[in-house]
């Protein structure tokens, strides 16, 4: 480097020029300066990964002023809101499974009488530990309760339960991922976070680069109508989104161990649902941006919170409502419900369900917006 | 379609942005296998004019047909049947010539696609480049291949903006021998350019400023329409003279071409008033008549005092 040639009226010419362009663009100046302030406050306030407040249900076989502290003892500990109590183990599978509740008490028949005796009896939490991270706080605080929460109940002849070993058992099953083994939970997560990136990012360019170079008033010019053209621009990259989604499932399979409970096949069919969705949002933002780095960026803006707010970085019950409402509009979210569901769950179509149609919904929305903003002149 | 009397016929065509009459009450009519030069200065409504005829802008008001179809409501009839060469390359730079060829054809639904392209590439003579990405075409070539792409449909009429915008005058002349072969062949072409000599091989001509249309017929017509005198000065300090005479009365244009001057204006007669004091020994007058190119300065210096 030679400083003497180093000229600092010419260099800043250069920075002023930059200046001048970059407050011309005002939808890059924005998303320079707005954008990180609101994801700052929206981020901050909604990532938890403590969460607390988890769906539970409890089946109560056992009506008993036990079953009644112990339930008090749940709620009182802030990581459990009971919202359901189910009669039947077939029911508390079944919520588990759609995704309803976190956890599941089960409080057998006879667990007040064999406590007073002395026997030990068990008492099953159990937990859908697709994410580990989402459950190991409760758990723990569970765990923390039994030593002493019947102590209060104790009293007089049962005294001497309170002394020594706990007066019962907490037999814990997490379910579906029962090792805590993260990759479980990442890599099967991966495959919606990689298409959700590349596949809003490749459509997003495909219009505005046609605006870019000019070819789009040609391209209007000819006969060829909105929906051959959007459509047109879509089909190459589901091809591309199934040679990934292939590639992940492969990997899952053969570097990670991922379980593959469930339909592979069905997990493919359903993969066309989520690909089609984030192609979908590519070719809206291609229509609105001016040039391809606003394209860029609309994908970075659309792609933070999908990653943050639906639940493949932090407990999606973690977060406070308002941030749970944005994170069940993103696609993303449903769709990592639904491969988590698939490959650790075994869950087929029916459980599936509430997951698909806000996928769909959100599908025709957008390709709504896409083939109505996409102009067929250059007015 | 039997030959209607005019392929374009339109009247009243507006178009405004933002308030900005861009294109003014415009009427236009064009004959089959006529090559109608579009004449104007830059940002004067040419190409909003093209856009609107080929259904890429909507007018604001008008009315008309192109084509035999209806301008506001029928134009994807009128894109059927219609080349438009943009005035910036538009066609895709990471396709080879034949790719490019064969994706137009195919948006046009081209019987025997194939045959077209082959047809296509062999009067491009490119037949050996065919993949060769168009990107790496000079602007000759490129301007080539985009006439040939707006042609592989057959359509009944052409509309080109500044085709030869930056093309070397071999290949402008080449261009134009094309444009006269396809007009003798049956094919009307609307073409909008800034050079002299491409107006006067115009068949008609029409002269737009600030979205008005100032002036139309044939070159002579255009001219003569003008009523303008210019006098030809040879002689001494040329520039001299011509600084004198800018600003006297009936004086309208002074050019100086080298060592002659032209001098002109509409007012015959005060025109010759002013001239008559340099009208001695050393300078040689001479009455010439209007170039095509004084006539067109004359309009758009009009033009810009009544519309500006």
């Amino acid at each position: 480097m030679s400083f003497a040639r180093f000229n600092f009226k010419r260099f800043g010419a250069v920075v002023m020029k930059e200046f001048i362009q970059m407050r011309r663009d005002r939808l890059t100046f924005g998303m320079m300066v707005g954008v990180p302030m609101i994801q700052l406050i929206l981020f901050g306030y909604a990532i938890n990964s403590n969460p607390k407040h988890l769906p539970t249900a409890v089946y109560a076989a056992d009506n008993s002023v036990f079953s009644r502290t112990f339930v008090q003892g749940l709620r009182n500990s802030s990581y459990f809101d009971i919202i359901r109590e189910p009669r039947t183990t077939a029911e508390i599978n079944r919520l588990l499974a759609e995704n309803t509740v976190q956890f599941a008490v089960t409080i057998p028949v006879d667990f007040s009488r064999k406590l007073v005796r002395g026997e030990r009896p068990d008492l099953l939490l159990e937990a859908d530990a697709t994410d580990p991270t989402a459950v190991g706080y409760a758990i723990a605080a569970v765990n923390g309760l039994v030593p002493t929460i019947f102590n209060r109940d104790l009293t007089g002849p049962l005294a001497p339960l309170q002394a020594g070993s706990p007066p019962f058992n907490l037999v814990v099953h997490q379910h579906y991922n029962p090792e805590n083994i993260t990759q479980y939970n990442i890599v099967p997560g991966l495959m919606g976070v990689m298409l959700t990136m590349t596949m809003i990012m490749i459509t997003a360019l495909a219009i505005t680069r046609e605006r870019e170079r000019g070819t789009m008033e040609n391209l209007l010019s000819t006969p060829v109508r909105p929906g051959e053209v959007l459509l047109g621009k879509i089909v190459p990259y589901i091809g591309v989104g199934y040679v990934q989604v292939t590639l992940i499932l492969l990997a899952a399979k053969f570097l990670f161990d991922v379980p593959m409970i469930g339909s592979v096949p069905l997990l493919l069919v359903l993969v066309l649902l989520f690909i089609v969705a984030n192609l979908a949002v590519g070719i809206t933002f291609s229509t609105v941006a001016k040039n391809q780095l606003q394209a860029m960026q609309m994908t970075f803006f659309f792609f933070l919170p999908s990653l943050l707010l639906s639940g493949y970085m932090f407990p999606f019950r973690g977060m406070p409502g308002w941030a749970q409402d944005i994170g069940e509009v993103l696609p993303l979210t449903h769709f990592l419900r639904v491969v988590r569901g698939i490959l650790l769950k075994g869950n087929g179509l029916p459980e599936l369900m509430p997951d698909l149609w806000p996928m769909a919904l959100f599908l025709a929305v957008m390709l709504t917006v896409g083939i109505k903003r996409y102009r067929q002149t250059l007015d | 379609m039997s030959t209607p009397e005019f392929i374009i016929d339109v009247r009243g065509v507006t178009k405004q942005f933002g308030g900005r009459v861009v294109v003014n009450d415009i009427a236009m009519q064009v004959r089959p296998g006529e090559i109608y030069g579009f004449l104007g200065p830059n940002g004067s409504g040419k190409t909003t004019f093209l856009r609107m005829l080929c259904g890429l802008l909507t007018p604001d008001g008008g009315s008309g047909h192109c084509l035999g179809y209806d301008i506001l409501k029928q134009s994807a009839e009128i894109k059927k049947h219609a080349g438009y060469m943009t005035q910036r390359f538009s066609f895709y730079e990471d396709l080879t010539i034949e790719e490019n060829l064969d994706f137009i054809a195919r948006i046009y639904e081209v019987k025997d696609r194939q045959a077209a392209v082959e047809q296509s590439l062999e009067r491009l003579t490119m037949t050996a480049r065919r993949r060769q990405l168009a990107g790496t075409l000079s602007g000759g070539w490129k301007q080539r291949l985009a006439l040939a792409a707006c042609l592989i449909h057959q359509p009944q009429l052409l509309l080109l903006d500044e085709p030869t915008a930056g093309v070397d005058p071999k290949a402008r002349r080449d261009f134009w021998e094309e444009i006269h072969q396809l007009a003798a062949d049956g094919l009307t072409v609307l073409i909008t350019t800034h050079y002299m000599d491409e107006a006067e091989r115009c068949t008609k001509l029409a002269y737009i400023a600030y979205g008005n249309l100032l002036a139309q017929g044939t070159v002579d017509e255009v001219v003569a329409s003008a009523r303008l005198t210019t006098w030809e000065v040879v002689g001494k300090n040329l520039h001299a003279v011509a600084d004198q005479l800018r600003g006297k009365p009936g004086v309208e244009q002074v050019v100086v071409f080298g060592t002659t001057l032209h001098v002109s204006g509409r007012d015959a007669v005060r025109l010759r008033e002013s001239i008559a004091p340099w009208m001695r020994e050393e300078y040689r007058w001479h009455p010439i008549a209007s170039g095509l190119e004084d006539v067109f300065i004359s309009l758009m210096e009009t033009a810009a005092d009544n519309f500006k």
